[in-house]
């Protein structure tokens, strides 16, 4: 009954959606305020509706109910609690289910939390939304219904795959989709933009706090999942330059840019063109991430059962959103005034650069994910992986993380590059000089590593910059440094925060991927082995079990110097009711970095595994700089949050005070 | 300086930019697809073409039945089947949970002289429902592919 109510709900839904859709367009072309004013009040019913039907399915795996296909293919009554709840979301049917959730918050939250919006681009801002809804629940309705009943119900159900059955995958989808949608809004700031032929700065600074918003969501949705997949598969790696990585890579790329461009959009009324089509293109290529994943058309350790048909239809939604977005753009682009000019050394400038690359980063990206679709449509067979991503996108990211210190040291309109510069000599030297000590302690071999530390310590370092210059300690003294300090705008800090948190990523990534040490062995209990500057003892082997699953857990201690350090417990497990195998990575944080150890099947001697282990140094800080970063977008976002509603003009200092 | 600096040279400096930074990428992308690209071949395909020895291949099929074996320090020997033909493949590391013999496997690595396949990576089917889509395209060539057999699609079981 309660299903039913659901199943029921998401159709009225359905029919809200396309009232939302339509009717405030109407209003806007025939000046209607009343038609308009539904916009609103349809995306909150629409929200309720969905919540409604969310609920319901949630039910349905809380108590097992297994009349529902949809529960029986992916739950069991003896698992636990919070994945029966991530049950929900973790397959096919109940994603698509959340992605509509998520869409209906961010339709609602305009409605409710953009009182300040002219009525008129909030009509069609939530038209927009109402098109993207009506199109993805059309598409759960028609081809991912998750309420379908079975007529001879089973007596148990066929359980969650156990790989998903992770604490991250409860958390990893939802933030995902949050920056994913997120982006919706964007996008439909943008069509309404084009609609109205009408664009400014304020309309950069209502649409900043929502890509903000969506570029946090989106960050802590990416370092999630790549934590995931380095504790949960057993790999021992953090990226893998897998399709459905790269489909959240992309509008993570194209998000930031917009994000960068809107500020100069917002201070200098110019890159307005540009901004409305950065915000078209986060958006398709959010949608086109949904459709990789979802479509199943490339092989991906992340593909759900795959289903010729919703291929079809999300291929249709793409390119109805993509093709009309874009086509609108070519129309109607024209007629958006352009803005004002500036130097090419400038903040601006410095912002430009910071968007060409990356977009053309995006770019790349993007072809080695559909180049091997594109050969295949030809007859060939290829694959792209790491090898690719790694000599192309590598250098490209390179350049672009050389230049992120400066920008914040040049001055809006015309900015002095040798000024900038030779604030950042010191800054330079420190970077150069850990690039010179790596490079001495470790030998020519490892001289790329010793750039990328250099690289690292340039970005990290080099992000605190502007707000040094800005506190001007060495002049003013502390005390009125800090007082100039506590003075600046939140965004100054939030900027500093996120660039320096990109420096601690890519010095997790240069110390892991440069200094890692591993041993593949096989052991039997008793044996030693050395990895890196531990020497870890095989303890031996015991069984266990938890509620759906037996397992093997090897217990290892590891000793420096004799005494004993940490002892890590990998582990075999074997979820009964798929009869599935899955591996335990054994993981130990010591300080920043990380003891990772994998049990693998028998060796060619009865009683010794083999075992693979890792010494990752520092590899924490690349999901710590991801938090760093988020932490830095939320600083600004709350800066952000005090001047909507109250536009100030482009008079935000110049990071070279003149006098004070 | 750039005072004095006209709309036009403005523009050009920006367009040159865009091109420089486009021009880099280019060049980099067919760097790249000179040499990091790695083909997809069948192990009938290498019997009939074996002139790609040192290039970074990709190979599926099946794991031969009775030919796994594992050497010392973690090293395993197996041999990848399309039923037909079979290639020989060597690999170090821990093989992935669902690597079984008689399922589908993908290997990704290079080509010895003498005809031994270096693996770097092994794939193995993710979950029951999911099979390399090389693998399924090849043994549906080869006319050895069921529908319905682990891997395939699921049957359909819903009713409204």
């Amino acid at each position: 009954m309660i299903v039913e109510f659901g199943h029921f709900a998401l159709i009225l839904a359905l029919a809200v959606a396309v009232a939302q859709s339509v009717l405030p367009i109407v209003g806007f072309f025939r000046r209607d305020p009343a038609l308009m004013a539904v916009a609103p009040k349809a995306s909150t019913m629409q929200l309720l509706l969905v919540v409604i039907a969310f609920s319901a399915l949630t039910y349905a795996y809380l108590v097992s109910d297994f009349s529902l296909l949809n529960v029986v293919e992916n739950s069991h009554s003896e698992k636990p609690l919070i994945f029966k709840i991530s049950g929900v979301w973790g397959n096919h049917e109940g994603s698509m289910l959340l992605w509509a959730l998520i869409l209906a918050i961010f339709g609602a939250a305009v409605a409710l939390f953009g009182g300040n919006l002219p009525q008129t681009l909030k009509a069609n801002v939530l038209a927009v939304q109402g098109w993207i809804s009506t199109a993805f629940l059309a598409f759960i309705l028609t081809t991912s219904n998750p309420f379908l009943r079975l007529a001879e119900p089973p007596i148990e159900g066929r359980d969650l795959n156990p790989v998903l059955q992770d604490i991250g995958l409860a958390i990893h989808p939802p933030l995902l989709y949050l920056g994913y949608v997120g982006f919706s809004i964007a996008f439909a700031f943008a069509i309404a933009a084009l609609i109205e032929g009408r664009i400014d700065a304020a309309w950069a600074r209502w649409v900043r706090p929502w890509v903000l918003a969506a570029w946090i969501f989106l960050t802590a949705g990416i370092a999630m999942g790549s934590y995931w997949a380095y504790y949960e598969l057993g790999w021992g790696g953090f990226w893998f330059w897998d399709p459905v990585e790269n489909a959240s890579l992309m509008p993570w790329l194209v998000g930031t840019a917009l994000l960068h461009s809107a500020v100069v959009m917002e201070k200098r009324e110019a890159l307005k063109v540009w901004t409305v089509l950065l915000a078209i293109l986060a958006f398709s290529l959010s949608l086109l991430g949904t459709f990789l994943v979802r479509s199943g058309v490339l092989t991906s350790v992340h593909a759900f059962a795959t289903d010729p048909t919703r291929g079809v239809f999300i291929l249709a939604i793409l390119c109805l959103f993509i093709g009309g977005g874009l086509a609108l753009f070519a129309v109607r682009a024209g007629t958006l005034r352009q803005g004002g000019l500036f130097a090419p050394i400038s903040r601006e400038g410095a912002l430009v650069l910071n968007n060409v690359f990356l977009t053309v980063a995006a770019g790349v990206v993007l072809f080695g994910t559909l180049i091997p679709l594109i050969v295949s449509a030809f007859g060939g067979a290829i694959s792209v992986g790491a090898p690719y991503f790694n000599t192309v996108f590598g250098p490209l990211f390179g350049a672009t993380l050389l230049v992120v210190p400066l920008g914040p040291l040049l001055a809006w309109k015309r900015g002095d590059l040798l000024g900038a510069l030779e604030r950042l000599w010191a800054v330079f030297a420190v970077a150069a000089l850990i690039a010179l000590a790596v490079a001495w302690l470790n030998g020519v071999t490892h001289l790329l590593a010793a750039v990328g530390f250099g690289v690292a310590v340039w970005v990290l370092v080099g992000a605190f910059a502007e707000l040094w210059t800005r506190a001007r300690f060495r002049e003013a003294g502390l005390a009125v440094g800090f007082r100039r300090l506590a003075g600046l705008p939140r965004s100054a800090f939030g900027t500093a925060l996120a660039h320096a948190g990109l420096g601690l990523t890519l010095l997790g990534i240069v110390s892991t991927s440069a200094f890692q040490s591993e041993a593949i062995l096989e052991m039997k209990p008793g044996d030693t082995a050395t990895v890196g500057a531990y020497s870890v003892t095989f303890d031996g082997i015991r069984n266990g079990a938890g509620a759906n699953y037996s397992e093997l857990v090897a217990t290892m201690t590891a000793r420096k110097g004799g005494t004993v350090r940490f002892v890590v417990e990998p582990s075999r497990r074997l979820y009964t009711a798929r009869q599935m195998p899955t591996t335990e990575a054994g993981i130990r944080t010591h300080g920043l970095s990380q003891f990772y150890v994998t049990l693998g099947g028998e060796g060619r001697d009865s009683g010794s595994v083999v075992v693979r282990m890792w010494d990752k140094p520092l590899v924490t800080l690349i999901w710590l700089g991801a938090l760093v970063m988020m932490a830095g977008g939320a600083l600004s976002l709350a800066d952000r949050r005090l001047r909507v509603g109250a536009p100030t003009p482009a008079r935000r200092a110049a990071p070279a005070l003149t006098a004070d | 300086m750039t005072m004095a600096m006209t709309r036009k040279a403005r523009r050009l400096i920006l367009i040159g930019t865009v091109g420089a930074v486009l021009a880099a990428a280019v060049g980099l992308v067919l760097f790249a697809l000179s040499g990091e690209i790695t083909l997809y071949k069948t192990p009938t395909e290498l019997a009939e073409q074996p002139m790609t020895e040192g290039r970074r291949l990709r190979i599926g099929g099946l794991v031969e039945v009775g030919s796994v074996a594992r050497g010392n320090g973690g090293q395993v020997e197996f041999k990848v089947t399309d039923t037909v033909n079979a290639v020989p493949v060597t690999y170090t590391g821990l093989l992935p949970d669902l690597f079984k013999e008689g399922q589908g496997v993908v290997a990704e690595g290079k080509l010895d002289q003498a005809g031994l396949f270096h693996a770097d990576t092994v794939l193995a089917k993710h979950d029951e429902r999911y099979m390399p889509k090389e693998v399924v395209d090849a043994l549906k060539a080869q006319g050895v592919w069921e529908e319905g057999q682990p891997g395939g699609p699921m049957p359909p079981a819903a009713s409204n």
